[in-house]
């Protein structure tokens, strides 16, 4: 496949992935500010933005805008409308590699969120568009799944979803526990769902809310979508596919971080982090960034000398 | 007693008009219609005389009416036909009054001299059209604006759209679509195909003659200052040997109908015409919308273009490539064209490469993979020449590989067209076309030309200046339906400014009568009218010619119009050709 193709297939995924997590802690923090309780609205928003937009928050935050902000500012380059815009822009880039159903569904989602043409303010219409994404990226790798070849594109996409789920992940984790003294059940709940893990964290460990057990759910769990392990896990699927695939171009050093990642999540038990979260999560996010790194190096900005095939 | 009031209604309308006029009343329309010309039996059945349709009418109207009748129904529509005495037919068509008829759709279409491709005369449909006539007649205006939109909506969810320049918001379009199809005759085809391949065969013999030998030159038939001096000549294309001798691989030659109803050649592409993924899509949309319609119709099937595409493509590969690689070259999804170039390249199952995809070493090209790098040996390219390679012409070129044309002259790689073929297309040599046709092939040409008057020629720069109100003037590098001056449509200020024009730079210019382009039926704003239409067949050149039955038919949907161009405000049609 062509290094351009891959990046952009790369791309699409995360971006779409990095729309999909601001839903789900968009839609989660407006629901919590709801309700009164010992953090202030501005806190509450600003834990959000700072998990959502790192950077970006400031201390004189107005919660009367941080929703649109995080919706719909075209200037935020992390704004849910701005990740779908780039998403399909990349998907644009590469309309052939891609099947039509996903374009078709893409494309869609862009027109209808864009339509919503958000103004401040507008609570409502910013929860409409939220929502839209939260579906339409189900049904998005529902369709991806269903009707695109399994083969090296495919792995190009699931590694940019998941390397961008673990990330999140980590990162807003990591603006939960770090004040953790003063949440109360109610945040709680928001972390859960802002990882679509309400539902499944009480199957598995009932709906008492301890912060341990959440945190070992939310990183440590194999079998949940949601969790830093289970992102890790496919990521090594999708990256020991591509290698495979590669021949016998050097990729040891991709092996060796992927691994290490991996093995970060596999062979730990939550009271051996849970002191220092926070440098654990960290560690998390920089080795992500590392493996991206050496992902881009192998595959698509490789120098010319000594690659040419055969 | 709803239809005893329909029937007294029709009865004493008729009494006070010509018999074979239809017949309208505000509820309903009522048109009598030969039975020969909805395939029944009896072919003598005109109405000779008032009273007799008047007889024919009380007879049914005493039998209590179509008891003995047959009767079909089409969607809203009843068509009742009564086969009575005096070797007479009565075809009834009753519509719903809820949604009335497509007579009234069709009311406000006026022929306005121009050949029209649907009617004969005003009532006389001609027969190709006859199946959609009839199926226009039942369908009123609400259910054609439902198709309409079904269509639109499909081909927007296909992204069927096209990149509109100098606008940041949504900056796709769908492309301009006519719901209704262009129909074209076996016949009118078969001399199509051969006019067309007599065409292009001459014109790659042209371009290899102009590039080598240059024997047209010698023998005075093309005057050498009017090919040297064309924009797209290309000078480092001397004596290079282009793969297969084959110069123009795709080539979508412009054909108009005169008002005698004559194909005629008004435009070759020889470079990188483009519009064909629309004439794929529609078709599918089509087959969609009119299911029942295509199938009756008996249309010759146009899919296998890309498979075409591909074996003509590979036939280009150099010596000793079994297994070529075919890519496809874009400038990228910014360029206008760029789903086109995305479709194809899928439907063909090759890359879709960009210029930073493609590396030269060697005098070999390779593309980037994921793999590490991969040999090129066909680029289908829809690039202009002046963008392949910054080596050799436009140097701030991002668009194309540095090195290209290396590889190209070593022969090493083969580009589809290849390069230097705009001086064939250039509009003054255009003119010249019939004495190629007749010099390398020594046959009359099957399709006419147009008249095309020189400005290079001062007589006929003279003759023209001072008519102008009557002639095309047309820039002679441009396309696009840029650069163009439509005489009866001018006002004076810019007539006088194209005179300037013309001499300041004679050379640039080429003028032509003003020719009527032929109609069809559009369905513009919940009626049907006449819109002016062009024909674009893609030709493929590889092994042998093949040219796909169909192409894209562009309309000028503007009311009047004769410029079908998509970027001034043309549309396109499926175009229908017949099976024998």
């Amino acid at each position: 496949m062509l290094s351009r193709v891959a990046d952009s297939l790369y791309w699409m995924s995360r971006y779409f992935e990095r729309a999909d997590n601001a839903s789900r802690v968009l839609k989660a923090t407006y629901n919590l500010i709801l309700n009164p309780a010992k953090f202030s609205t501005e806190e509450r928003w600003f834990r959000a933005v700072s998990s959502l937009a790192p950077g970006a928050a400031s201390s004189n935050l107005d919660p009367q805008r941080a929703l649109f902000l995080l919706v719909a500012d075209t200037e935020g380059v992390f704004s849910v409308v701005n990740c779908i815009s780039a998403a399909r822009e990349n998907a644009r880039q590469v309309r052939d590699e891609i099947s039509s159903e996903m374009w078709e569904h893409l494309n869609r989602l862009f027109h209808d969120v864009t339509g919503i043409e958000l103004q401040p303010n507008d609570d409502a219409g910013a929860m409409r568009a939220v929502s839209l994404v939260r579906e339409g990226s189900y049904r998005f790798s529902g369709i991806t799944a269903a009707t695109m070849n399994h083969d090296e594109a495919w792995h190009f996409i699931q590694l940019g979803k998941y390397i961008e789920r673990a990330c999140n992940l980590s990162i807003l984790l990591d603006a939960y526990f770090v004040v953790d003294k003063h949440a109360d059940d109610l945040d709680w709940v928001g972390l859960l769902s802002s990882c679509a893990a309400f539902e499944a964290y009480c199957k598995a460990c009932t709906a008492e809310l301890k912060p341990e057990r959440i945190a070992n759910f939310l990183l440590l769990k194999p079998g949940f979508p949601y969790s830093v392990r289970y992102s890790l896990d496919r990521m090594h699927e999708a990256l020991t596919s591509i290698n495979n695939l590669s021949l016998s171009r050097r990729t040891e050093k991709v092996e060796r971080l992927i691994g290490r990642l991996q093995s970060m999540v596999a062979y730990v038990q939550v009271d051996e982090i849970i002191a220092e979260l926070h440098k654990y999560l960290v560690a998390i996010t920089e080795q992500c960034r590392e493996l991206h790194a050496a992902v881009h190096e192998l595959y698509i900005e490789y120098p010319i000398e000594g690659a040419f095939q055969n | 007693m709803h239809r005893i009031a329909f029937l007294w209604v029709a009865k004493s309308q008729l009494s006070s008009r010509e018999s074979d006029a239809p017949v309208s009343c505000p509820r309903h329309t009522i048109r009598l219609i030969p039975a020969g010309r909805l395939g029944l039996r009896r072919k003598d059945s005109n109405f000779t005389q008032r009273n007799d349709a008047l007889q024919c009418i009380d007879s049914v109207a005493s039998r209590r009416f179509f008891n003995d009748s047959h009767r079909f129904y089409r969607n809203r529509f009843i068509v009742r036909c009564v086969i009575l005495a005096r070797n007479a037919t009565i075809m009834i068509i009753e519509t719903d009054a809820s949604d009335r008829g497509g007579a009234e759709t069709l009311r406000r279409y006026e022929l306005d001299g121009a050949y029209d491709e649907m009617f004969r005369t005003a009532d006389h449909p001609r027969k190709q059209y006859r199946l959609l006539h009839n199926l226009l007649l039942s369908l009123g205006p609400g259910e054609l604006r439902r198709s309409k939109h079904e269509a639109d909506q499909s081909f927007f969810n296909q992204g069927i759209t096209f990149t509109v320049y100098g606008n940041d918001k949504g900056t796709e379009r769908i492309f301009p679509h006519d719901l209704l199809p262009r129909i074209i005759t076996a016949a009118e085809w078969e001399r199509i195909e051969r006019g067309l391949t007599q065409r292009i065969t001459a014109l790659n013999l042209f371009l290899k003659d102009v590039y080598h030998e240059e024997k047209i030159i010698e023998d005075g038939v093309v005057p050498g200052k009017v090919v040297y001096t064309c924009k797209h000549y290309r000078r480092g294309m001397r004596g290079i040997k282009v793969p297969r001798d084959v110069y123009i691989t795709v080539v979508g030659t412009d054909l108009i109908r005169n008002p005698e109803g004559d194909f005629v050649v008004l435009e070759d592409n020889l470079r990188v015409p483009s519009g064909v993924s629309y004439m794929l899509t529609s078709r599918r949309v089509m087959k969609q919308i009119f299911p029942g319609l295509f199938q009756k119709c008996r249309v010759r099937p146009i899919e296998q273009y890309s498979q075409e595409l591909l074996s003509t493509l590979r036939f280009l590969a150099p010596e000793g490539r079994s297994e070529p690689t075919v890519v496809l070259l874009t400038p990228g999804a910014y360029n206008s064209a760029y789903f086109e170039h995305a479709y194809l390249a899928r439907r063909m199952g090759i890359e879709l490469v960009e210029g930073r995809d493609l590396v030269v070493h060697d005098n070999v090209v390779y593309m980037r993979t994921t793999f590490g790098l991969q040999r090129v040996d066909v680029i289908y390219r829809r690039i202009d020449d002046d963008y392949l390679d910054p080596l050799v012409f436009e140097r701030g070129s991002a668009l194309g590989a540095v090195g290209l044309f290396n590889a190209y002259r070593a022969g090493n790689v083969a580009f589809a067209n290849a390069l230097g073929t705009g001086v064939a297309d250039d509009k003054a040599i255009y003119a010249y076309v019939p004495k190629i046709i007749r010099y390398y092939l020594d046959q009359d040409p099957i399709l006419e030309s147009v008249e095309t008057l020189l400005m290079s020629d001062p007589a006929q720069r003279d003759h023209v200046c001072q008519r102008l109100e009557e002639y095309v003037v047309k820039a002679v590098g441009e396309s696009g339906g840029y650069g163009m001056l439509i005489g009866p449509h001018s006002t004076e200020q810019e007539r006088s400014e194209f005179r300037e024009k013309i001499n300041a730079q004679p050379r640039n210019y080429i003028a032509q009568p003003t020719i009527n382009l032929s109609t069809a039926p559009c369905f513009v704003d919940g009626t049907i009218e006449p819109r002016h239409v062009d024909l674009r067949p893609y030709v493929l050149y590889g092994e042998k010619v093949t040219i796909v039955p169909g192409g894209l038919t562009r309309v000028a949907l503007r009311k009047g119009s004769l410029v079908v161009n998509s970027s001034q405000g043309g549309g396109s049609k499926d175009t229908w050709v017949l099976q024998n």
